[in-house]
């Protein structure tokens, strides 16, 4: 189990990365500027700022969906290339992006089929990350006839069947109700804890960064850069947690750390 | 559920049919009365109501069970009709699986080069303003030179008629996929074919669907026009020419033909729709 295991790796390191998108054209955007920021391997951290700080920028950096214009991006002391070309991250987008063609069993499948697995190991694989995420009942169903924070769920299944190391989360719980969101970030936080799994998490949310992380990094906008981290150590979170004064204490440390963003 | 769908789709049709039927022999029965007047005026109805330019619809539907001689033998007119149509059929199936397969191959192909896009969609799009009429008999020489049946060039005509609307609304379906999803297929470092095969594909389905059901529809006026304009000797195109040659005489056999036509539509626009039904109706189901 993770907390009995030394922290033996930097999962993600990043070293003075810029971003710059349309270079040396009329629209050139800085996006990012000296960005450095580690991750240790079983972090759970969350990346925080007003739109336009370039949060989902950075989460692309690490997942090579993008390549910074200057500086370095390691993932598993590697290329954040050779990480992806290895699969070394999962990744859950804001919609689940579920393929409406495929039941939800073929949905958990795809990264498996893509590489190569066959049909019985994936089905075992599927059936285990069906009982993780608890929607076993469902596996011949199609996403459409799942509520949002179902489809999330198979999407966060889906993100992890294959075992990566790191899990990168945009904005993953942004179109959901309160009610629903605070459910699932329950499940995450017990998913996590079940597997180990290196956390990398953007949001929006005070509450939500506050109540996950061990680590918030807020960032600033327009170039986005890093204003500050704070480390938050809630312990073994459940719902009564939310009505904690370490978690107010927590919400409280980040809001005024964004304040302080906005007042620039 | 979807039996009782098609229930009502028949029932629909019927109704539709039988309403066509009324207002064209209400139509005819007014103008009989008011000498092709509008009632009450003096202005001329629009089509006069003689049994040449409208014949009863009554006659047109027993001119389908009449005789007719071909050759050397006799046969219903619905048969004989029926014979041609599967004649035009197997045009128009050529026609429309290479239109498909064209259409698509373009789409692919417009989706991998940008510069593809750039420089054929253009060229696509001029290709239907050529009419087919003038297009026709030039194709169908170039089969003849090399010695090949009419039925080649026919199938070609339908061809270039089918592939336009596939390659439009496949490259569009191709292109549909959420950034994100796309992003996601980047994520499994999936190759650009497995994101074709896997994800753009498809989805471009719902796009691709409505596209083959136009195609099918056109592939059968270009079959019948690809006849009409080179003058086979067979086929539905070569019935409605014989028929309209003799129409002062004998109109019904000619609204006959054009029935038949439009049967023959009718027919492909239901394998397309039946095709379609098998295809994507998973997902499609919502729980209510």
């Amino acid at each position: 189990m993770r907390e009995n295991s030394e922290i033996l790796e930097e999962a993600v390191s990043i070293r003075a990365a810029d971003k710059v998108f349309n270079p040396d054209s009329d629209n050139e955007v800085q996006a990012l500027l000296g960005i450095d920021l580690d991750v240790k391997e079983g972090d759970f951290i969350s990346l925080i700022g007003p739109s336009g700080c370039g949060k989902s920028t950075l989460l692309r950096l690490i997942a090579d969906l993008l390549t910074p214009t200057e500086g370095e991006v390691k993932v598993f002391g590697k290329t954040a290339n050779q990480a992806r070309l290895d699969q070394d991250y999962g990744m859950v987008f804001q919609h689940s992006g579920l393929f409406d063609w495929r039941d939800i069993s073929a949905n958990i499948e795809l990264p498996l089929e893509l590489k190569g697995w066959s049909k019985a190991d994936r089905q075992a694989r599927s059936g285990e990350m069906l009982e993780l995420v608890r929607l076993e009942e469902f596996k011949d169903h199609y996403p459409r006839q799942l509520s949002g924070g179902m489809q999330q769920r198979v999407s966060i299944a889906r993100a992890l069947s294959f075992e990566p190391r790191l899990l990168l989360m945009d904005e993953p719980f942004g179109a959901l109700d309160e009610m629903t969101r605070e459910h699932m970030q329950v499940e995450l936080l017990r998913i996590w804890r079940e597997t180990g799994t290196t956390v990398v998490f953007v949001t929006h949310s005070i509450p939500e960064a506050a109540f996950l992380s061990s680590k918030v990094v807020v960032l600033s906008p327009r170039p986005g850069r890093i204003h500050s981290e704070i480390t938050v150590d809630l312990g073994d979170r459940t719902d009564e947690t939310r009505e904690d004064p370490e978690f107010f204490k927590a919400t409280t440390e980040v809001r005024e750390a964004l304040r302080a963003v906005e007042a620039g | 559920m979807t039996k009782r769908k098609a229930l009502r789709t028949a029932f629909t049709l019927l109704v539709t049919l039988v309403l066509f039927v009324l207002l064209w022999e209400g139509y005819k029965w007014v103008g009989q009365q008011t000498d092709d007047h509008w009632p009450g005026t003096q202005f001329g109805l629009p089509v006069s109501t003689d049994d040449l330019t409208m014949p009863h619809a009554g006659d047109i539907f027993n001119e389908l069970t009449d005789e007719i001689r071909a050759g050397r033998e006799t046969l219903p007119m619905a048969v004989y009709l029926a014979k041609k149509a599967a004649f035009t059929f197997l045009e128009a199936a050529i026609g429309f699986s290479l239109g498909v397969i064209v259409g698509l191959m373009l789409a692919i192909f417009m989706l991998r080069w940008r510069f593809a896009e750039r420089g054929f969609l253009p060229w696509i799009n001029v290709s239907q303003t050529v009419p087919l009429i003038a297009l026709a008999p030039i194709v169908v020489t170039w089969a003849r030179l090399q010695g090949y049946p009419d039925m080649v060039g026919i199938s070609l005509i339908a061809t270039y008629l089918t592939f336009f609307p596939v390659a439009v609304s496949g490259l569009r379906g191709l292109q549909s996929p959420d950034s994100s999803d796309v992003e996601l297929m980047r994520s499994y470092a999936a190759s650009w074919s497995s994101t074709l095969i896997k994800l753009r594909l498809p989805a471009a389905r719902p796009f691709l669907f409505p596209a083959f059901k136009l195609a099918a529809t056109l592939s059968v006026v270009g079959a019948i026009v690809g006849e009409i304009s080179i003058g086979t000797k067979t086929g539905l195109g070569r019935a409605i020419l014989d028929f309209a040659q003799r129409y002062s005489v004998w109109p019904e056999r000619l609204y006959a033909s054009v029935i038949a036509a439009s049967l023959l539509g009718l027919f492909v626009f239901g394998l397309v729709n039946a095709a379609e039904w098998l295809v994507i109706k998973k997902g499609r189901e919502v729980l209510k």
